[in-house]
Order: structure tokens, then C-alpha cells, then sequence
């Protein structure tokens, strides 16, 4: 994968090189990338002295920190107590089945979609709902979200 | 901080004591802990050492401080009944094959389980098991078996600097791992094996290899030659009752002859070698002022870390090979007429208190054609195992000298199992004039013992020889940091991984505890005291070795490292 190291420096430069900044230098990291690939982890812990088992154990603490390739468009899926008890999974399971995915599998092959559920987004009177890159869409139906990937697909949506 | 506390309805007056838990421990109760060592920080994940305060709040022992009035009870209805429960939840996720697991009998979570009598779990046994990973050439790790206690973790981080081991995951996913869930053997570890002496459980062992040993025993056509490193002597006694530090050295090489070895050598030998090539190297060095300070090379640990942590400073390290590896290849060397003439093939064996050795005897520099050096390395903790599995009783075993040659050893060569004792060893062999054993005391008194950090300053010839003496790859760090800094300057730096040197080796007897570690580096320092040889160019045999098989072969005692380049 093509990754600068340039841009890296810049990131660890911009948020202090010393060790209680490394969060959001993974942060800004999975920004610019998508997710945290181990090539880029590897020269943070040389840049930063910091062991790469100790960059790993931070990376794999936090759910938001992906090590794998994430799709262009994330779709996140509340499944909170109001969302679940609204239905979502039903519409988890309409979006799985409509994007070939499962519970192991979280991203298409193209790279385009990636499904993760959380805990609450904290809109639980538009319950269920679920998030494309950080765009809420409330009063979800399987039907409503499938219609929404398909838009995305046919590029007449608007996630991005 | 001055104080009392009552515990348990009694007085216990308290000063300086670290936190309630040590306070508890010098009242004489022994609080159960997993995750409490003195020498790492403080985690106080296993909640093993809780207590309960007269208002009925209860908190870990370890990581609260001690106050003056406190008033606390340790096993009060509620304390017992959490124990239970956690020890409880802790062998749900264990893997229950104790009658198959090396730490069986040695073993923290078994221990604790038997002493709160949990005779069943009442939580039925984890399906999903994690592969064990055999990668490493010197210990084997079994997460299966691993109860989360983070010990390993502190280790390798704060006491070794290495960071090999992590915590990674979360909640019930949570596990102890490597960076990316590399193989142990594809990261940065050292092969140190600290993190198999705290180990509580038997989630990380050490390599055995005791089945090759049997095969080159019984295989007749092999002539088993046996080398013991000095720390080992000092130890092993502890696995049949004896105190450590005791020396059974006659014990062990009447052992290893029963066990069918052809013949037993003392790797002190091979350090009294290691002292001449060394001294010789540091004296030219001196003269040019090359390549100083010198770092020294025994150390196995040490020159892996160098490797990957400070590339910059191969050229400093000694070319020396180590006891292990210099005696190696001069025992291959000694019987090759000797092997061609009675049609057998010579095996060398050590027998060593560190799994790094394993490692190190495999390294390519010291394999030729096929042929390794060094055949196989026993750690301490295997050979009293081969010990037991042949049933030999060795505390009635009488005792027996090492064969000659290579048995006649200095004092200088047995303290290199002691952090201090080959830079001791190497100044000895440079002084015209030698100490006898009581100024030899005051001489080395800066250099020996259990500080972290360590330097005097010794006149030899017309020369100020500046020596610092770590232990503890962490401290070796900071040492290397201010060295390069210009804030600190030496003419020679010896180095060894593990904190008090080769008698706490990841190989040897656990557990390992500062007293432990005091009584083992004595007992060497006493077998020093009482030998006749005290400086290693004084032994007749290495003057005879010297001059004679070494004469025109002095290549064989040194190493040629793999450039810099070729290792990253």
C-alpha cells in the first residue's frame, strides 16, 4: 500500500512526539488512511520509541481503531437498547445480506462498504439508527437502509 | 511514613513500608497475590490481596498506602468468599491440564487454589483454545494457560526494555500477545526467559529439550561432552531442598555422569579463555582508543537487544565469543583427532541457567557446515528435571571432580555468573600486582552486588581504567543514553540482561526474589574466596592451551557478526 512517510512525520509532529499523544496520532492516522496499516504502525514505533507491542496493544484496545482496510463509505449500526428494541437487527441483517457481508466479514471486497454495529449514537429518539460516514439517517426499515446502499452504489447518493 | 496499623485485632507498627500489602507480610500473614511484584510497578489487577476495613469497604492491599490508625481484617467472611470466586473465574478460563503442565508443582494458580480449598469449578471449561506458539528457541508460550496478570508484560517492558509482550483486545477478548499477534520468535524478543521466571501459571515455559538430550545419551556412537556455566551451581540444589546459593557442583557432575554424559567440564573454563582474549582485546583498544568503551559479549540477551536497539555500537562490543561459544568450538576442536581415531563424533552439551543460550548456540555464526559449536543447551530447571526423571536421588549422590583437561578452573571465571564478575574478572587479569582474597573484597566491593548501576575506577599500569557494571537490559538502556551523551564515560562496560546477573537466568529455579538472588551471587563469590587460582591467566592449563592448540588458532575464540546492514 502506498503511504508517505512524510505525512506521518507531519501527524506525530503535529500532535507532540511523546508517548501520551499516540492516540490521536493513531486517530489522525486512520483518518488520512481508512484504518491503521502495520507499515505505518512500524515506523511510528521507530519515529516515537515506542515498542510496536505497546502501539498494537492501544490499536487493538479501542474498537473505533480498524488494522484492517475499511470501505469508502462506514455504515454504523446502533444497536443500543432503544435501537434494538426498534428493530435493528433486522436492518443489520438486510444491509449484511445486501452487501454479501457477516459477522466475520465487515467489508465488501470492493472496499466500498464497511458494517460496524455500536453501543448508542446517543439519537435514541430516531431510533433505530444507523450512521454513513457520520451522517445520521433516523427511522430506519431494512428496506429504507437497503435503498440507501443502493443509491450509494449507483453514486446518486450522498455519503461522502 | 511511621505508624500502626491493627490487622487482624493485632498492633503492627508500620515504617516506610511501601503500601498495606507489605505491611500485612511483616505481620506475618501471607496475603495471596498474582500481579505484586516488588521490582515492577504496580498493577493490582488480580485482586488476590484485598482486604476489608472496619467500615466493611474493601480494597487491594497492594496498591493502597498504609495510614496510621488503619484498621483492617485480611480473611473475614466476605475477603474469603471473593477470593474464592475470583481464584473460581480464574480456573474457568484456565486450561485444566495440570498433570501434563511443566509447572505443575511450581505453579501460583495450582498453589492458591489448593490453599483456599476449591477442590471444584463450578463453570464449565473453555472450548475455544489458542495455538501454543513453539517459535521462540528458547520459551514456549501457551496462552491457554495465561490468567492476564500482566506480569510478563511489566517485565519485558520496565525491568528488560524490551517491550516484546503487550496486552492487546479488550474485555473478554482480552489476551497477552505480541506486536500484530506475531510469532514470540518473529518479534523483538531477546529469548531472556524473564518473563518465564515470573510467570505464575505455566503460560510461559521454558524450550525443553531434555528429549534431544536422552537421544544424544543413547546414542552410541556419540561422545557426550558436557560443559556447566557457574551460575548453575548455585541454583540447581534448590529444586532437592538445598538453600540457594548452596554449591553442588560435585552433586550435578556425579549426576550428569550417571546420566550416561562421557564427559563434564566447567564453563568456567571457557570464561578464564573469554577473560585473556578479552583482556588482550580491551589492552589494544586502550592503546589505540578505538572502538571505547568496550561492551562486553557473554551476555547473549545483551548483544541480541544491541542488535536491534543500538546497531551503532556492534563495533564496541567485544569480539569475543562467549564462555559458551568459545568453549564450544575449542572442545570440537580439541577431540576432532581424537574422534577420527576411535570413529565417534564428539557433541558438545551446556548446561546453562538462560534460554538465551539456546538461542545463541543456534546463531549462524557459530553453526559450520551443519555443525553447531554448541549441540544443545540444557537450561538449570531441565537438568534437575532429567535429574528426577532418571530417579537419581541427589541429595545421597557423593560428590565428583570435573574431568581433566578442561575441568581446572580460576576464581575469576566462576563470578562471571554474577553481575560484576567479568569486569572483576578482566581487571584482575590485567593488575600486575594481584589482590589477595581480603583486599580483593575492598578492591571489587563497587562493582559487586545487587545495585542497579555500578562503576569504579582501577589503576592499571599507568593507566585510570573507568569500568561500569549494569544489569537489567532497561538499566543498560539509560547507561547507553547518558554514555552517548556525553554525561558519562568508560573504558569498559560489562552488560548482562538479567537483573543480578546469570544467577537469575531465565533458565533457572524460580521463584527468583532479591534474597534469592543475593544468596546465589555469594555463593559464587565464596567459591571464588576458596580458590587457589584466582586470576585466569595464572590457570596452567589455559597458559598451556594458549600456547599451544591456540597458538596459530586465536580466529576460533572470536566472532564475526553480521554487518549492521544485514541485520535490519
Amino acid at each position: 500500500m502506498y503511504w508517505n512517510k512524510e505525512e506521518i512525520d507531519d501527524i506525530i509532529e503535529a500532535r507532540g512526539n511523546n508517548q501520551s499523544s499516540i492516540i490521536s496520532i493513531l486517530q489522525d492516522i486512520q483518518e488520512k488512511y481508512r484504518y491503521l496499516p502495520v507499515e505505518i504502525l512500524e515506523y511510528v514505533s521507530k519515529k516515537m520509541d515506542l515498542s510496536p507491542a505497546k502501539i498494537f496493544g492501544v490499536a487493538t484496545f479501542y474498537e473505533n481503531f480498524s488494522l484492517e482496510p475499511k470501505g469508502k463509505y462506514i455504515i454504523k449500526i446502533c444497536d443500543g437498547t432503544a435501537c434494538h428494541v426498534k428493530k435493528s437487527i433486522p436492518v443489520l441483517e438486510a444491509l449484511r445480506k445486501e452487501l454479501n457481508l457477516s459477522e466475520k466479514k465487515h467489508t465488501t471486497d470492493d472496499l466500498l462498504f464497511t458494517i460496524e454495529t455500536v453501543s448508542c449514537l446517543g439519537a435514541c429518539g430516531l431510533a433505530p439508527v444507523i450512521t454513513i460516514n457520520d451522517e445520521v439517517h433516523g427511522k430506519m426499515t431494512p428496506d429504507k437502509a437497503v435503498d440507501i446502499i443502493k443509491g450509494l452504489k449507483e453514486g446518486t447518493g450522498n455519503g461522502n | 511514613m511511621k505508624g500502626t496499623m491493627i490487622i487482624d485485632g493485632r498492633k503492627v507498627e508500620f515504617d516506610n513500608e511501601k503500601n498495606v500489602l507489605e505491611v500485612v507480610r511483616k505481620a506475618g500473614i501471607e496475603l495471596p497475590t498474582f500481579c505484586y511484584h516488588s521490582e515492577l510497578s504496580l498493577y493490582g489487577a488480580c485482586r488476590m490481596c484485598i482486604v476489608e476495613d472496619k467500615n466493611g469497604k474493601i480494597f487491594a492491599s497492594c496498591s493502597t498506602l498504609p495510614k496510621d490508625g488503619m484498621e483492617i481484617k485480611t480473611h473475614s467472611p466476605r475477603l474469603k468468599k471473593y477470593r474464592r470466586n475470583i481464584l473460581e473465574l480464574l480456573l474457568a478460563n484456565h486450561d485444566r491440564d495440570c498433570t501434563t503442565c511443566e509447572k505443575t508443582g511450581n505453579c501460583t494458580l495450582q498453589e492458591l487454589a489448593a490453599r483456599f480449598g476449591i477442590t471444584k469449578v463450578r463453570f464449565g471449561e473453555l472450548v475455544d483454545r489458542l495455538p501454543i506458539d513453539t517459535s521462540s528457541l528458547g520459551i514456549v508460550r501457551n496462552p491457554n494457560k495465561c490468567i492476564l496478570c500482566g506480569d510478563c508484560v511489566r517485565m519485558c517492558s520496565e525491568v528488560q526494555g524490551v517491550g516484546a509482550l503487550t496486552f492487546a483486545y479488550r474485555g473478554s477478548r482480552m489476551r497477552i500477545t505480541t506486536a500484530f499477534d506475531r510469532q514470540i520468535g518473529e518479534v523483538n524478543c531477546i529469548d531472556c526467559g524473564q518473563c518465564r521466571a515470573i510467570c505464575p501459571t505455566g503460560a510461559i515455559a521454558i524450550k525443553n529439550e531434555n528429549c534431544k538430550f536422552w537421544e544424544l545419551i543413547h546414542d552410541e556412537n556419540k561422545r557426550v561432552v558436557v560443559q556447566i556455566a557457574p551460575a548453575v551451581r548455585v541454583a540447581l540444589g534448590e529444586e532437592f531442598g538445598y538453600e540457594p546459593g548452596e554449591v553442588t557442583i560435585g552433586k550435578i557432575v556425579a549426576a550428569l555422569k550417571m546420566l550416561g554424559v562421557d564427559e563434564v567440564y566447567d564453563t568456567a573454563f571457557g570464561a578464564d579463555m573469554t577473560v585473556i582474549a578479552e583482556g588482550q582485546e580491551f589492552v589494544e583498544r586502550l592503546n589505540t582508543g578505538e572502538n571505547l568503551p568496550l561492551f562486553t559479549s557473554c551476555c547473549p540477551g545483551w548483544v541480541k537487544f544491541a542488535e536491534n536497539r543500538f546497531p551503532e555500537l556492534l563495533d564496541n562490543i567485544s569480539s569475543c565469543k562467549s564462555p559458551q561459544q568459545m568453549f564450544g568450538s575449542v572442545i570440537k576442536e580439541y577431540y576432532k583427532e581424537k574422534d577420527k581415531n576411535d570413529g565417534k563424533e564428539t557433541v558438545v552439551i551446556s548446561i546453562m541457567p538462560c534460554t538465551a543460550k539456546k538461542a545463541e548456540a543456534a546463531r549462524e555464526e557459530f553453526v559450520h557446515n551443519g555443525v553447531r559449536d554448541v549441540d544443545l543447551v540444557i537450561t538449570t530447571q531441565e537438568l534437575a528435571l532429567l535429574i528426577k526423571e532418571a530417579g537419581i536421588k541427589f541429595e545421597e549422590l557423593e560428590d565428583e571432580s570435573f574431568d581433566m583437561p578442561f575441568g581446572l578452573v580460576s576464581g575469576s571465571g566462576v563470578i562471571f555468573g554474577s553481575s560484576g564478575g567479568v569486569a572483576e574478572a578482566v581487571v584482575t587479569s590485567l593488575l600486575e600486582k594481584k589482590p589477595d582474597n581480603i583486599s580483593k573484597e575492598l578492591m571489587f566491593k563497587d562493582v559487586r552486588g545487587l545495585a542497579n548501576t555500578k562503576e569504579a575506577t582501577y589503576q592499571v599500569g599507568d593507566r585510570q581504567v573507568k569500568v561500569a557494571v549494569v544489569h537489567g537490559l532497561k538499566n543498560a538502556e539509560n547507561l547507553i543514553n547518558k554514555i552517548k551523551s556525553g554525561e558519562k564515560e568508560y573504558h569498559i562496560v560489562e552488560v548482562m540482561a538479567c537483573p543480578g546477573g546469570c544467577i537469575a537466568g531465565g533458565g533457572q529455579p524460580v521463584p527468583v526474589t532479591g534474597d534469592v538472588r543475593q544468596k546465589r551471587s555469594l555463593g559464587l563469590y565464596r567459591l571464588d574466596r576458596s580458590s587457589q587460582i584466582k586470576s585466569s591467566e595464572q590457570n596452567p592449563l589455559i597458559k598451556s592451551l594458549f600456547e599451544g592448540m591456540l597458538k596459530d588458532n586465536h580466529e576460533i575464540l572470536h566472532v564475526h557478526r553480521k554487518e549492521k546492514a544485514d541485520i535490519e
